[in-house]
């Protein structure tokens, strides 16, 4: 299999509402930031390919103004999927292993704020059968986290204790949106209180991808992708164990991330509840710095979030922070879909 | 061993394309194409190791990333499931995906799917966007579209009875497709050029109708391939290009990302002259009149030329470039699928399974799907025979 690496990363400061600038205006200053960390251009880049949502934009087609903001002349090889920007990167990163391109921009954005993001999940949804209940989103990660009490697998303070770590976390991230602890406050819906749920908020996020020596030459020392994989369980949550998370495990199996243990890793975790769903999947032990970054729990723009992650992951590789890295990504209800990547350090670099 | 795995199209599957599909979900819809591509290849759902699913606009059914919903209807439980938009391209870019899991050797067998269930919304409403993001009364694509097709007449001199010429040439095509949508038997060239005006030089019968439908393939490796109980079809090539919607400068007529996209796939195929090269086109024509102006982006044709292809009858049936033997996407336009829907027929030809359409001998066929403001463009050129390496 071809080397690719994660060779720059860069995002927006995720805010709870970003009114004053459109889609495009908010995504390209991380377009160019991203660029010019590695001195390409637009039409250097060999492939492009983003993740976003027209529920979002609340228009059909919306990607199509983001793609003005990459600057799409001449015109350029590039693709889109209706899905967060880590699948995205996944489309880019199989796009390279063919060897049709030696390079891709991936970027995602996402805008929360004109609605209730809250009431707009709920029409991912089964169209026939659950989305006429409205059952928003807290309330079903809510049916998870009173799971995970009931068999035992964690409780109310646990869960406080993830949202402080979290919150503590992102003092560091000059990016998140919630930077330091917060109160847990009152229950939104029992036992999820305040600060076990993410923020509302905007954001953007781009990485570049380079394979072989075209990432030495980008990048002092890039993030290798030594594996990724994605995987999805059934939509009905009645025939799911919501205590659990298989397909993150089979994605984390294929992807390679249990031959070794990582040093980091960055979790798409909305809801406090969800890590620990995620840390037993992933057999995570106590030496694992996770989500550095603050996680989701400290900036949460839909759409963006998992490519954030993998991308966090790599900003740690590229600093020399950690060695190797698993990210993972999310969608769908309580943890539907999941993504896994595990990226890697050159141990001798610098 | 080659860079690159070779990609096989083993299994074709698509469902009778309909103005409304009430009998069945969103879920039965998918299954149905997705099932029939599985018996083409006698493959079952364990056999397939990922799922690309795609089709336009969310709106359309007003169910936001149905793929959620849709993977246990897909088999994708347990598997990678990819979902991709690139608006009216999206066909095409969905079976490029795929092939690039196989290309890759990522996955050996891919089960890819398109669909739309235009029924449970109304399309023109939904791509007729708000002000301030679009100016008032360009309702749909035809509004947005029709201009683009004034300039051609006026650039090119075309007579104004090319376009009922192709929708006349697409319809009779479609009675030859059992899954066309439109099976008009009374069709005459007089009634298509006597239908209703709708956006100038637009009639009624030489736009696209409103479809329910889904089309599936499955595409494998090598191996995959020489297990397939009929002849595979083979991608000799596939690319995708995009440019902006808008910018001053811009070639609506003749975008320089379908040309670039053309020669990206020419290439790979070893295409000097697709005039000659190529036995069948199987390209995205919403409105009548972009056969010619494709026919000439494609390089079918000089610039200004494409419409004495199809007056001559070059891209009829019989011609020396059949065009759209299925009846295309003027008889069929479940639009997420239509994309897919040409590449499917694209394989067909040269599998020699396009029964009554079928165009005979046809070795090399391309498939062409474009979307947003004639800027996503997404094609692949297919074989009988497996690509030289």
């Amino acid at each position: 299999m071809r080397d690719v690496a994660i060779v720059a990363f860069s995002q927006t400061d995720h805010v709870r509402s970003s009114e004053e600038v459109s889609e495009v205006e908010m995504l390209m200053p991380v377009l160019h930031d991203v660029l010019g960390r590695t001195g390409l251009r637009t039409g250097d880049i060999g492939f492009t390919c983003s993740g976003s949502c027209d529920y979002l934009a609340g228009r059909a087609f919306s990607f199509t103004m983001a793609l003005d903001g990459v600057g799409a002349w001449p015109p350029i090889a590039e693709s889109h999927v209706e899905m967060d920007g880590a699948w995205a990167l996944y489309e880019a990163w199989v796009k390279l292993l063919t060897g049709e391109a030696d390079t891709a921009l991936v970027y995602a954005y996402g805008k929360s704020s004109p609605g209730s993001v809250r009431d707009v999940l709920t029409r991912q949804l089964d169209p026939y059968y659950l989305a006429p209940l409205w059952p928003d989103s807290i309330a079903l990660a809510a049916l998870q986290a009173q799971a995970l009490i009931d068999s035992g697998e964690t409780d109310e303070p646990a869960l406080a204790a993830i949202a402080q770590r979290s919150r503590t976390a992102a003092e560091g991230n000059p990016h998140a949106q919630l930077r330091g602890p917060r109160p847990q406050g009152g229950y939104v819906v029992r036992p999820l209180r305040t600060g076990d749920c993410p923020p509302v908020g905007d954001g953007a996020a781009a990485v570049v991808l380079a394979a072989g020596d075209r990432a030495r030459e980008l990048c002092a020392r890039p993030a290798w992708i030594r594996g990724m994989d994605h995987r999805v369980e059934p939509h009905a949550l009645g025939v799911r164990d919501l205590t659990d998370s298989p397909s993150t495990r089979l994605a984390a199996e294929r992807a390679g991330a249990f031959e070794r243990p990582v040093d980091t890793a960055e979790l798409h975790a909305p809801f406090t509840s969800q890590e620990v769903v995620l840390r037993k999947a992933l057999r995570l032990g106590g030496s694992v710095t996770v989500n550095p970054s603050g996680g989701a729990l400290a900036a949460n723009p839909v759409m963006a979030a998992g490519l954030i992650r993998v991308g966090e992951a790599a900003a740690a590789v590229h600093r020399g922070t950690c060695d190797r890295a698993l990210a993972h990504a999310t969608s769908g209800p309580c943890l539907q879909q999941n993504l896994v990547a595990v990226l890697e350090g050159e141990p001798h670099a610098r | 061993m080659p860079a690159k795995e070779p990609v096989a199209v083993v299994g074709v599957g698509q469902t009778k394309h309909v103005a409304a599909r009430r009998d069945v979900s969103i879920a039965g819809l998918v299954r149905e194409a997705a099932r029939r591509a599985l018996d083409d290849a006698a493959l079952d759902w364990a056999d397939i190791d990922a799922v690309v699913i795609g089709k336009a606009p969310d709106f359309f059914e007003g169910v936001m990333m149905p793929e959620l919903y849709l993977a246990d209807a897909l088999g994708a439980v347990g598997k990678p499931l990819l979902r991709v938009h690139t608006a009216g391209s999206v066909g095409g870019s969905t079976a490029l995906v795929a092939a690039g899991l196989v290309a890759a050797r990522v996955h050996r067998t891919v089960l890819t799917l398109a669909f739309e269930k235009q029924s449970e919304s109304n399309a023109m409403w939904g791509l007729s966007l708000p002000v301030p993001f679009q100016q008032p009364l360009l309702a749909g694509a035809g509004g947005f579209f029709a201009p683009h097709v004034r300039a051609y007449i006026r650039r090119s001199g075309a007579p104004g009875t090319v376009g009922s010429l192709v929708a006349y040439k697409d319809r009779r095509n479609a009675l030859r497709n059992p899954y066309a949508h439109l099976h008009e038997h009374g069709i005459t060239l007089e009634k298509v050029q006597s239908s209703p005006m709708l956006w100038d030089p637009i009639r009624y019968s030489e736009t696209c109708p409103s479809s329910d439908g889904a089309c599936a393939m499955v595409l494998a490796d090598r191996a995959g391939a020489s297990r397939a109980p009929y002849p595979p079809a083979w991608v000799h090539g596939g690319a995708m290009r995009s440019e902006p919607t808008l910018f001053a400068g811009k070639d609506f007529v003749s975008p320089q990302a379908g040309k670039d996209c053309a020669a990206d796939v020419y290439r790979q195929a070893g295409i000097t002259d697709p005039r000659r090269e190529i036995d069948a086109v199987e390209m995205y024509v919403p409105f009548s009149w972009y056969e010619p102006m494709w026919l000439e982006n494609l390089g079918f044709a000089a610039e200004g030329e494409g419409w004495k292809l199809t007056e001559s009858g070059v891209t009829e049936l019989g011609g020396d470039l059949p065009v759209n033997p299925s009846g295309g996407v003027l008889s069929t336009n479940p639009i997420g699928a239509s994309g897919m829907i040409r590449f499917a027929e694209a394989v067909l030809q040269v599998r020699d399974r396009a029964g009554a359409h079928q165009v005979a001998g046809a070795r090399k066929a391309l498939g062409h799907a474009y979307g947003g403001g004639s800027q996503f463009f997404s094609m692949w050129l297919v074989g009988a025979g497996p690509p030289e390496t």
